[in-house]
């Protein structure tokens, strides 16, 4: 776990000099806010020149986060352009041709608790409290896909902490954000999900150190597509569980109803880990397909139990059935 | 050259691009009877092999790329998808039935097998009914895919509703 790992595609000029990185919390107040107007004004997707860098965050070497992982990465394009985002389409290039139709600007997230306060947080008042880290985690579908990404963002944990629900709770909800007139997928006559997206983690599982909100990646403000102005990254479990475009923030103490799990309750467990030996009905889970592949070197390569993250994570579980909740 | 065309997963697009072209072959090889009745063009009748080879043709291909890009060659595997996933058995099962049609498409088989040919070709039947249940049962969030083409499936087997009670007849 310790191995040093070298990133190919960063070069020196990308490493934070040690005299920003010692300035970096003066340098963050002033700049990221600034730029946060911009992130958020950023509102075509597939237009990839307007794309907004960060101006500061710790990059994933300079992070003393002890798990970077040492797999290739995905290319930017990939990332950007292979994605599923219902609400704009069900095929893999339909988020990047209509998402951008989402309005990014202004962004607010409904914070709400069962206790029954309400109260709404703007993006960029969010933005000027968290400090910006790169994380590079695997991402693996459901389907049976996985990419490698190098995330910009800031723990779960400190946006709880710092939203700081009154009370105890022992679940939290998101959604993403709805709104019909912008998402050609929504208004399928034909779709069986019940807008909007709806997804949830148990209390420990959203204070794991690893569970993620990104912002961005590859060193640039996220894309629509990908979950634009801020969404979930959670490694080891299933993709669908790392909701995108967040819109509201619900702690509960009830169980909450997750999206796939209400189509399809056999197929889609509310706990969704990475798990080689629970396949799913429609695909064998035991191996996956990592992007980039091509059809002569199919890049098949064995799942590992909680995506690779078990030493992390798999306390959490150790008194779950994984085969009964999955 | 795949990649670029066919994005970073392209063992995914070519599976579905095949899968969806040899249906789209098999039920044009089953419209061409009752369209050639219709427009009273007997001539057409000359497009149905050629139709039926088609779709046979991208089937194979279907089959080729899972093995291929998902199960990599591995019998285990294999056997496994088969028990476990009754959308893959189903699937292989209408492409195995397709492999007799091939066979005898020529036109000795043809004349060897006389009546019979006419009877063995009816498979198709079944075929056309298991792809419709090989497409239905992966419906995850949207239907709409898989009720067109089904209905497609059920309008054109339909209108050869005699050739059908002849079939269950000699059944």
């Amino acid at each position: 776990m310790a191995k040093q790992f070298t990133d190919p595609t960063l070069r020196s000029s990308d490493i934070t000099p040690e005299s920003s990185y010692l300035n970096r919390r003066q340098f963050m107040k002033g700049a990221v806010v600034g730029s946060a107007a911009l992130l958020a004004a950023q509102t075509s997707a597939a237009d990839t020149s307007k794309l907004v860098s960060f101006p500061s965050y710790t990059s994933a070497e300079n992070s003393g986060w002890p798990l970077q992982v040492p797999d290739v990465l995905t290319p930017f394009d990939d990332v950007t352009n292979y994605n599923n985002f219902y609400e704009f389409g069900m095929d893999k290039s339909d988020p990047a041709r209509y998402a951008s139709a989402m309005t990014l600007d202004p962004w607010s997230i409904r914070v709400s608790s069962d206790s029954g306060k309400t109260s709404d947080v703007q993006f960029e008042d969010l933005l000027r409290a968290m400090d910006i880290e790169e994380r590079i985690y695997r991402l693996r579908c459901v389907e049976a896909w996985s990419m490698v990404i190098p995330w910009l963002g800031f723990p779960l944990a400190e946006l709880i902490r710092w939203l700081s629900p009154e009370g105890s709770f022992q679940f939290v909800q998101f959604q993403t954000r709805y709104v019909r007139a912008e998402m050609r997928g929504t208004r399928s006559f034909s779709s069986v999900i019940d807008w909007p997206y709806q997804e949830a983690l148990r209390m420990d599982e959203a204070m794991n150190p690893l569970s993620f909100i990104a912002v961005g990646l590859y060193g640039k403000s996220l894309l629509a597509q990908n979950g634009a102005p801020l969404r979930l990254v959670v490694p080891w479990k299933y993709g669908f569980k790392s909701i995108k475009s967040i819109a509201s923030i619900h702690f509960t103490n009830r169980l909450p109803e997750t999206s796939w799990q209400s189509i399809a309750p056999h197929e889609y467990g509310f706990y969704a880990n990475v798990n080689p030996e629970v396949d799913h009905p429609r695909w064998s889970q035991r191996f996956e397909r990592r992007l980039p592949s091509s059809l002569f070197s199919p890049n098949r390569i064995p799942t590992q139990m909680f995506n690779g993250y078990g030493e992390y994570v798999a306390d959490l579980y150790k008194n779950l059935d994984l085969r009964r909740y999955y | 050259m795949l990649q670029n065309q066919l994005g970073p997963d392209p063992v995914k697009q070519l599976v579905l691009l095949t899968g969806e072209r040899g249906f789209q072959f098999l039920l044009f090889s089953l419209a061409i009877s009752p369209l050639a009745r219709l427009l009273t063009a007997p001539l057409l009748i000359q497009w149905r092999r050629p139709a039926g080879l088609w779709a046979f043709y991208f089937l194979s291909l279907h089959l080729l790329v899972f093995f291929q890009g998902y199960i990599g060659w591995s019998w285990t595997i294999l056997i496994e998808e088969l028990k476990e996933r009754p959308y893959i058995s189903v699937g292989a099962l209408a492409w195995l039935l397709l492999v007799p049609l091939a066979l005898t498409s020529t036109r000795r088989a043809r004349l060897k097998l006389g009546r019979r040919w006419r009877l063995l070709h009816r498979l198709v039947f079944i075929v056309a009914a298991l792809a419709c249940l090989h497409i239905i049962w992966q419906v995850r969030s949207d239907w709409i895919n898989a009720g067109v083409y089904t209905l497609t499936c059920v309008l054109i087997v339909g209108s050869r509703y005699r050739n059908l009670r002849c079939f269950s007849k000699a059944i």
